[in-house]
Parts: structure tokens; C-alpha cells; sequence
């Protein structure tokens, strides 16, 4: 038995478990991918926002607020990358300079510290800004975060502290009880006292498993460009336009790696796991982020990329207990401002829902820190040098365009959500995020997962199970 | 009149053959050899891998040392999956002789040290 | 810090030739750093022949072309480092590498070589619409998992681009068994070499469909459906004409980039090969570090590399012994109408050999054609070309009496035949 069940481990769900991980509870949580944070928490824009666009009053703009003045503190404890640098809002007309103005009137309505900028302190800030540029308005405690590591990091924690993950089970059908629920998933059944429902676009299918529902959550595509490190000083800021009804619209934003984002679109789509990209929409982002940064470099675009938004159709995030069960929560529909929100939902989950319905005690001894990480590109040459000398294998490059050693890739699969698939160990230590795509270190990642896990290289996966790279051996071998 | 594309080297000659089979369009010797052949009886030189037990490596590039009668060319690939070398292997040591009956070796043609 | 006088970044064909070439010549202080276990780059992985046929007279397959340079190498004890993965290179030429067995390690270098080769255009770079499951790779990866790892990585193949890499694996993959579909290519024209054409397509009948491209990627989980369609000369697909193939794997053979990461602080000019700029001698704007091989223009035939390896060796050399003069009359080199880019870009005629060699491919196929070479307006080279196609380089050589420092540009271009 357990005492809560969390469905799905993506941002919401991993720092739902992270926080539930301080108390004395048997916390189980369940995902139906091969990897944690493997959907929405990875294909989306990485922005930490201020807060200035949620409607006040609305769950968006009061989580949002929160959850910004969490994260430097969280990430500090995730030993997660993390960057404060503000966010751009631009308005290219005349015209859009009340709606500056509004935005800065929302802005303070929210809380979210503001300030309007004019053209001249714009392009100062923002040399590749177009000239053109009418004003901005600077909400400086917005930021970049590395959304793979946040979600990896939380789940590290949380099973550092005691909470059970599962990877590759899909919950099937929940069935209340007398003394809580019934999960039924693809691999067994679970009792438990407490579900925690962080399914993110499947939140509205979940949910229904237990009560008739009156709201749906959609998909919301966006799609976007990811270009090389070469473009250096492109922008400082996240640079937004003018919000609309579909959004934030599509921003120009350095990303912690150092790359540069330009994105997202915004289309329905009917498939939930559908992440497609095609020509027309890219077309349009690019003439959009053009308008705003007319020398964005797209020949040094490395990769393009889809995310599916978990938009509910009540406009707003869908957190709380359910009407006919307080020990089934929901947090779920987290679409942006989700990332910021996540870790004040969390808290909000466990202090305000979890422990009406649970006796919650502290556990004695608790950290909510992981294992400290190596970062070899903070080190200068001797410290450098001195690691590599304490252990050899820092000294191995595996991937070269992105730098990452062997022992940076050991040290992932020692820990205790470590990657089973290339594609999970590449949202951890960045090998394969490269200009070159993989193209050379890939080979290298397969035999080092195959050797860690003692399977068969041809077993090893690109992503979900059934993804083999290698799935055919020539010459009868390893049939 | 046939018209072939030569394939000895990169320049690729676009060469023309009459019914007596005299080659034009040739810029070497080359040309004149592999349009005959290629009207009555074409060759390829195989290029592939087998299996290595190394250290290091697991194939051995190999190549047959003269270019194999082209419907041949399947048959010798399966006679490849059979062999296995073993370190250390150099370049030049045959890997199958006479593959297929037809007088042509296979040989390495990398070292392989161990 | 340790100091060598020479250090060449990259133990591919291009960084062992100038070793060799630059020893020969009297510099024995050399040092190659090597990110792999192994020398030779990639022609470990071209294990297809056609190699050597201007370097050694004859024809050979990757791993034979390059063991000849290894086994010249090990003979001559010119100082190599394996598993040694340069992470910067400075103006100061300051060379830091980081390896297993050494650590991190500086070393500084009175003249560098970059001789990293190139990678390949990959799915994200030309951003071909559709689902992204496993399955779609460059044509090189598929080479090294099937040539030196021994998997294919799919049975029924479809291939985009003409490129001789996907040429030679649409015949590699179907003699280890595998179903390859066809080749698009989006030009009018193959980018592969004709040879190929003929014996790696039409020896299995797998079709060639120019002026095309893929229009669309189907799968969920893996490659399912590869969607190609035409194109018009605007590069835009003509409606009704996509055509599916079933299949599980898309192979990409669509070009090659320069690899010149090591190069991007340095502050230096690129050109439009996306190499760096660089003088007759393979030297770029900083007096001392050269660049030569695929990671300053990508080449069709590796024989070429290896004595654009030799040029920098040259020019290497010359620096170190303090011969070359940077000073004197320089040319500008630029790329008249019909030619994509000329290598070098400037030229020192001062310091320049008796002859003087340029590089250069045209942007598309031409025929009965001359390519002049102009001091100025004054002509000073004129080629007869009977068909030029952009696959394959030109080189031509010019004695060096031939500039008479009247005229500050030297132009190289087409002229159709009116």
C-alpha cells in the first residue's frame, strides 16, 4: 500500500515527488516513458518568465509569481543550470505602445517588478534588436533554465530520499476504494491512499478514470528552431513580442547551453504525442523572429523541434482536489507558464491538498540537494587537470562537439535516475546535442550504455523501448 | 552503338562502343579494357567486412584483390559472412581463397594488431 | 608548458601527410594531436576503394590510402598523441588538449596546422519536415555502424541526396541484405560522381529521382514512410507529384561542413566554404596558423587533400624558418560569375612558390565552357572545359611569372559559349 501514487513524472510530477520526498510517506511514481521529463518538460521554449503576461487572479499569473522567486533557490539545490538574465518585451509599432503600457499595469497587478525601456535604452541593451523598435518593456527577474536536468534532478532527489519511480508504465484505469484507489497500469496494480495526478496532456484522461469530467486539455503545438553556439551576443534577453490571445508569441532566447531558441508556434493538434514539424508553420516562426531580430543566422539552425502545450479548455492550470475525491489531486493542464509554476504547484500539492487528506510528519533526516555534479567548464586548467589526474576518465572526450567526458557520462549512470536510452543520456550531459547531431560520439554512447547496463548494443535505444539504433547485426551475429 | 560511363576513376568517361567493339571517349588505356568487359563480361571489385576477433575491431575491411565477375559479386558477400579472422591481421592477407571459383582472393586490408 | 615547434590538430590523411611532408623538409619537432584511438580519420570508415589513383598510381580502399600515411608516420617516429581531444586553440597558438592518459595539457606551438576534417549536414540542419522517430541518419553514421561496428541500421532504405557517402552506402547496405528504395536528390544533377552512379544505383537498379526531395517524414516511434516529391527550378514542390515509400530508414547524404569549431575564437575571417580565409600557403589572417584538408574546403577526392596537407606543410615550414616575408604585393582572390568559391583567398605573390595553385568549384553544371583567370581585366590563364560539374574541384597551377602586380585582384570565372 502505498501512500501516494504520482502520475507522471514530468516537471509538476517530479517536483511534486521531490517535495513529498521530505515527509514520512511511501510515495510510488508511475511513467509511461522511457525517461523522466520526456514530453511537454522537454520540448518547450526554457524560460523561466517573470509573470507579466498571466491574467491576474488567475492560477497562471499566481503560481508563475511563485514559482520565479523559487528557482534560484531550486536550482541551487538541483545543482541545475540556471540564468537570470530578464525578459524583452518589444513593440515594433507605434501602435503597440499603450499595449506596453497595459502590460506594464498587468505586470504590477501580479507583483512582477517592471520597467519600460525606451527605443534608445533598447537598442543599447539589444544592439540586434530591429532598429525599428519602438520601446520594450524589461521585466529583468525572468530567466533561462535547463528544463532536462530540472526534471532529472528533482527525480534524483526524490529517489534519493525514498520515493519509488517506475519508467515504461502506463497507468491504465483507476478504480476509487475504501481506502483510496486502485491503479491498474500496463505492468501491475497498486493500492494507495493519495493519486497525484501530474499526467500533463493526458491529465484530463487520467482524471476521468475516477469522475466524469467537465473540461478536455488539447494539444497545443509549437515549433521551434535551435541554432549553433556561433551566434554569440545575438540577444541578452528572452525577447518576446506583444503577447496575443494564442500566447506569448515567438521569442528569441539564448538558452543555457549557450545555443539560441526561436519559437514557438501555436497550432491545435489532434494526436497528444504527435510532434511534427512542417515547413509552412517554421516559415512563418522564422518571419516572425525576423521582424524582431532581423540577423538571426538561420543557416546555423542545428536542429528543429516540437512540443505539445497541455492546454485545458478552462483557460487556466487544473490544481486541487476533485469534486468527488480529496485524495485525488490534480495538477495537470500545466501549460505555460507551467515551468516556472512547477515547483510553487508542487508546494501547493503537498502543504495545501496532500495534507488534508494525509498526516504529513517530516522526516528527520532530509536533503533536498543531489549529489554534487563535476562542471568541467567551470573549472580552470589546473582543477582540471587535478580531476583528471584523481580519475582518468574525465580526461576522455566522447563527444566533441559539446566536450563531455566519460567520466561526466559514468557519473549520470551511477546516479538514481540514470538514462537507459542516447536520448536520455543526452538531455543529461548534452553528448549528441551538438552541431554534429551525434554523427561521430553516438557509438561511442550506445557501447557505453550497452557495457553499463551489460546488454547488447543492438538492444540499446535512441528514446521510448522499440527505438533501437542498431536493431540489425550482419554476418549472423547476435541474432 | 553503346554509351557507358567508365567507372575506373573519378573522371568517370562518358564512353561510346561500336558493334566491333572499338571504345571511344576514353582518356587512358583504362577505358578501352573496362567498356569491353562491360559488354561481354562484367567485373566489380568487391569491397565488404568480416568478422574479427580483436581487441579493438570488430570487422575487417577486405576487398578481392581483382575485380570478381559481377554476377558473382552476391555469392562472394555470402561467403564472407562465414569467415572470422583473428588478430593480428594485415593488409594483404587473404581472407578466402579463390572465392567462388573464380580464381580471385579475398584479402585484408587493414592491420589489425590485436 | 610543454613547446613543439609544429603542432597539427587532427591524425586524419591531411594532418599525417603535412607531418610527413613537413619532416621531410627538415622539421623534426612535430607533434599530432588525435582525438580517436586510431590514426587515419575517416577512411577507417571508407572501407570502398578509389582512393590514391593521383597520389599513389593506383587504386585503393580507405583504410589501405590511409595506412600508407601511418606506417610514414610511425617509420619517421614523428611524435603522435591518440585519444587527445583539443578543446581550444589560441592566438597566442597555445594548443590545450585533454586525454585519458595525459590529462589536460597545454602546449604551445610555434605554427599550427588544423587539419579536423569536416561532418556531416545532418537531419536538423536542413530541416525536413515531419514526425522525428529513430531512423533517419547521415550516411556516414550508417557507414561507421555497418563498416566498423557491423549493424545495419535498417532494412528497407530510402536516401536523400546524391552524395557519393549515400551512393556508396545505397550499395554497401544492399549487399549486407538491405532493401534500398531510391535516391532523391533536390538538384537537376547528381552530386555524386558519375562511377557511382553506375555502379552503386544502376548495378542494383535502385532508381535515382533528381529534382526531388523529401517532402515528409512518417513514423511514431520509427521511420515508417519517407514522402518525396518535385521540385522547381525555385526549389518549391510541384503539387501532385509526391510519391511514398514504405520503409524504416531515411539515410541523409546532403553535404559536408567544415569542422572549424577550434577556429571560432581566434577572431579570424571564414570564407564561403566556411573555412577560414587563408593565403597560398594555407595560412590564415594569423601569421603562423594554417588550415588545410576538409576543414578549409571540402574536397571531392582525398589525393587533393593530402597535397593541400602539403602546401600548409609548406608554408609551415616556411614560417618556422622565418622565410616567409607577410609583406610585399597581396591579391585578393574572388570568385567571378559562375564559380562558388576559390581557395586561397589572398595570395602574397612574394611569397609564393614558382607555382602557384587555385582551387575552385562552380555553382552548377556547365558545358563547352572557359574558365579565365584574370590579373585585373588582363587575362592571364584561360581553361577549356568541354563539362564542368559542381562535384568535382578544379585545380590548376600557375606559374608564378604569370602575376605582374598591376592589378590588386585576380578573378576567376566562367564564360559561356555565346
Amino acid at each position: 500500500m502505498f501512500d501516494v501514487i504520482v502520475v507522471g513524472a514530468g516537471c509538476v510530477g517530479a517536483l511534486v515527488a521531490r517535495k513529498l520526498s521530505s515527509y514520512q510517506l511511501n510515495v510510488l511514481v508511475l511513467e509511461k516513458e522511457n525517461d523522466v521529463g520526456n514530453a511537454t518538460s522537454m520540448a518547450n521554449s526554457a524560460i523561466v518568465h517573470s509573470g507579466y503576461d498571466p491574467v491576474p487572479g488567475t492560477l497562471k499569473a499566481k503560481f508563475n509569481v511563485l514559482g520565479n522567486k523559487m528557482y534560484p533557490e531550486l536550482c541551487k539545490d538541483l545543482d541545475v543550470h540556471f540564468e537570470k538574465i530578464g525578459s524583452m518585451t518589444v513593440a515594433l509599432y507605434d501602435e503597440q505602445l499603450p499595449m506596453l503600457k497595459e502590460l506594464a499595469e498587468r505586470s504590477k497587478l501580479n507583483g512582477v517588478e517592471v520597467r519600460l525601456l525606451s527605443k534608445e535604452e533598447v537598442l543599447a541593451l539589444e544592439p540586434n534588436i530591429n532598429p525599428e523598435v519602438k520601446g520594450a518593456l524589461l521585466a529583468p527577474t525572468a530567466g533561462i533554465v535547463n528544463p532536462f536536468t530540472l526534471v532529472v534532478h528533482a527525480m534524483e532527489n526524490a529517489v534519493d530520499q525514498g520515493v519509488e519511480l517506475h519508467l515504461n508504465e502506463v497507468v491504465e484505469n483507476i478504480k476509487p476504494n475504501k481506502e483510496g484507489f486502485e491503479v491498474i497500469t500496463s505492468k501491475g496494480k497498486y493500492e494507495t491512499k493519495v493519486v497525484i495526478n501530474c499526467a500533463g496532456i493526458y491529465g484530463d484522461k487520467i482524471h476521468s478514470m475516477v469522475e466524469p469530467i467537465d473540461y478536455n486539455i488539447k494539444a497545443r503545438k509549437g515549433q521551434y528552431f535551435v541554432l549553433d553556439h556561433y551566434a554569440k551576443g545575438l540577444v541578452n534577453h528572452v525577447i518576446f513580442p506583444l503577447p496575443s490571445e494564442k500566447g506569448k508569441g515567438i521569442l528569441v532566447s539564448p538558452t543555457t547551453s549557450g545555443n539560441y531558441i526561436v519559437g514557438p508556434s501555436s497550432e491545435w493538434s489532434d494526436d497528444k504525442d504527435q510532434v511534427s514539424c512542417d515547413k509552412a508553420t517554421l516559415d512563418n516562426v522564422r518571419a516572425q523572429a525576423q521582424a524582431m531580430v532581423p540577423s538571426i543566422p538561420f543557416n546555423q539552425v542545428i536542429r528543429i523541434f516540437a512540443g505539445n502545450r497541455p492546454t485545458p479548455s478552462t483557460h487556466d492550470f487544473v490544481i486541487g482536489p476533485s469534486k468527488e475525491y480529496p485524495n485525488f489531486i490534480n495538477a495537470s493542464g500545466i501549460e505555460s507558464p507551467g515551468l516556472v509554476s512547477s515547483p510553487a504547484i508542487a508546494e501547493y500539492i503537498v502543504d495545501n491538498c496532500v495534507s488534508k487528506v494525509l498526516t504529513l510528519a517530516k522526516k528527520e533526516k532530509w536533503s533536498g540537494k543531489v549529489r554534487p555534479r563535476v562542471h568541467l567548464s567551470e573549472m580552470n586548467e589546473e582543477e582540471r587537470n587535478a580531476l583528471i589526474q584523481k580519475d582518468h576518465r574525465y580526461g576522455r572526450i566522447i563527444c566533441n562537439c559539446e566536450k563531455v567526458t566519460y567520466g561526466e557520462i559514468l557519473d549520470e549512470l551511477s546516479r538514481s535516475v540514470p538514462p537507459h536510452s542516447v536520448k536520455a543520456l543526452k538531455k543529461r550531459t548534452r553528448a549528441g546535442f551538438g552541431k554534429c547531431q551525434g554523427g561521430f560520439c553516438q557509438p561511442l554512447v550506445i557501447q557505453i550504455l550497452a557495457e553499463h547496463y551489460g546488454v547488447k548494443f543492438s538492444e540499446i535505444n535512441y528514446d521510448k523501448l522499440g527505438s533501437e539504433i542498431c536493431k540489425y547485426s550482419t554476418k549472423g551475429e547476435e541474432k | 552503338m553503346r554509351e557507358l560511363i567508365c567507372i575506373n576513376c573519378p573522371r568517370g568517361c562518358r564512353l561510346k562502343v561500336d558493334d566491333d567493339l572499338n571504345v571511344t571517349g576514353n582518356f587512358c588505356p583504362r577505358g578501352v579494357i573496362y567498356a569491353k568487359n562491360e559488354l561481354t563480361h562484367p567485373v566489380r571489385t568487391l569491397t565488404s567486412t568480416v568478422k574479427v576477433q580483436s581487441n579493438l575491431e570488430r570487422r575487417l575491411p577486405v576487398k578481392s584483390s581483382e575485380p570478381l565477375p559481377k554476377e558473382k559479386v552476391f555469392d562472394a558477400v555470402k561467403e564472407l559472412d562465414n569467415v572470422e579472422m583473428k588478430a593480428p591481421v594485415h593488409i594483404g592477407d587473404v581472407v578466402i581463397a579463390n572465392v567462388c571459383n573464380t580464381g580471385v582472393n579475398i584479402v585484408a586490408t587493414k592491420n589489425i594488431e590485436k | 608548458m610543454i613547446h613543439h615547434r609544429l603542432v597539427i590538430i587532427g591524425g586524419g590523411s591531411a594532418g599525417m601527410a603535412a607531418a610527413v611532408k613537413a619532416y621531410e623538409l627538415g622539421e623534426k619537432d612535430i607533434l599530432i594531436l588525435e582525438k580517436n584511438n586510431y590514426l587515419g580519420g575517416i577512411l577507417n570508415q571508407c572501407i570502398h576503394n578509389g582512393f590514391g589513383l593521383h597520389e599513389f598510381k593506383e587504386e585503393l580502399t580507405g583504410p589501405e590510402f590511409m595506412s600508407r600515411f601511418s606506417k610514414q608516420v610511425n617509420e619517421l617516429g614523428i611524435k603522435y598523441r591518440l585519444n587527445a581531444n583539443v578543446l581550444s586553440v589560441t592566438k597566442e597558438k597555445v594548443v590545450t588538449y585533454s586525454s585519458e592518459e595525459d590529462g589536460l595539457v597545454s602546449v604551445q606551438a610555434d605554427a599550427i596546422i588544423l587539419t579536423t576534417g569536416c561532418y556531416e549536414r545532418n537531419a536538423g540542419a536542413i530541416q525536413i519536415a515531419g514526425d522525428r522517430p529513430v531512423g533517419v541518419y547521415t550516411a556516414g553514421q550508417a557507414q561507421l555502424y555497418l563498416n566498423c561496428y557491423g549493424y545495419l541500421v535498417g532494412k528497407k532504405v530510402f536516401i536523400l541526396g546524391s552524395g557519393d557517402i549515400g551512393l556508396i552506402m545505397a550499395r554497401r547496405m544492399t549487399l549486407e541484405g538491405a532493401k534500398v528504395l531510391g535516391v532523391a536528390e533536390l538538384m537537376p544533377y547528381s552530386a555524386g560522381l558519375n562511377r557511382n552512379i553506375v555502379q552503386c544505383l544502376q548495378d542494383f537498379n535502385i532508381p535515382l529521382y533528381l529534382s526531388h526531395t523529401v517532402k515528409e517524414v512518417r513514423g511514431k516511434n520509427r521511420v515508417e514512410k519517407v514522402i518525396i516529391a518535385k521540385v522547381d527550378e525555385k526549389m518549391q514542390f510541384i503539387p501532385e507529384t509526391e510519391m511514398e515509400f514504405d520503409c524504416d530508414t531515411l539515410l541523409l547524404s546532403v553535404g559536408l561542413i567544415p569542422n572549424n569549431d577550434l577556429f571560432n575564437n581566434l577572431g579570424i575571417k571564414f570564407s564561403k566554404t566556411r573555412g577560414a580565409m587563408v593565403n597560398q600557403d594555407m595560412e590564415t589572417e594569423i601569421p603562423g596558423i594554417f588550415s588545410a584538408g576538409n576543414v578549409l574546403h571540402v574536397h571531392d577526392l582525398v589525393d587533393y587533400v593530402v597535397s593541400e596537407a602539403r602546401e600548409a606543410a609548406v608554408g609551415a615550414v616556411k614560417y618556422l624558418n622565418k622565410t616567409t616575408k607577410h609583406a610585399g604585393f597581396a591579391y585578393e582572390i574572388k570568385q567571378g560569375y559562375g564559380i562558388g568559391y576559390v581557395v586561397p583567398q589572398v595570395l602574397n605573390i612574394d611569397d609564393a612558390s614558382e607555382k602557384v595553385s587555385l582551387k575552385f568549384r562552380v555553382v552548377k553544371p556547365f558545358k563547352d565552357i572557359v574558365i579565365n583567370i584574370k590579373e585585373g581585366e588582363r587575362l592571364i590563364k584561360k581553361i577549356i572545359k568541354p563539362a564542368i560539374v559542381p562535384s568535382e574541384m578544379e585545380i590548376v597551377y600557375l606559374p608564378k611569372e604569370l602575376f605582374q602586380k598591376e592589378d590588386k585582384v585576380i578573378t576567376v570565372s566562367v564564360e559561356e559559349k555565346k
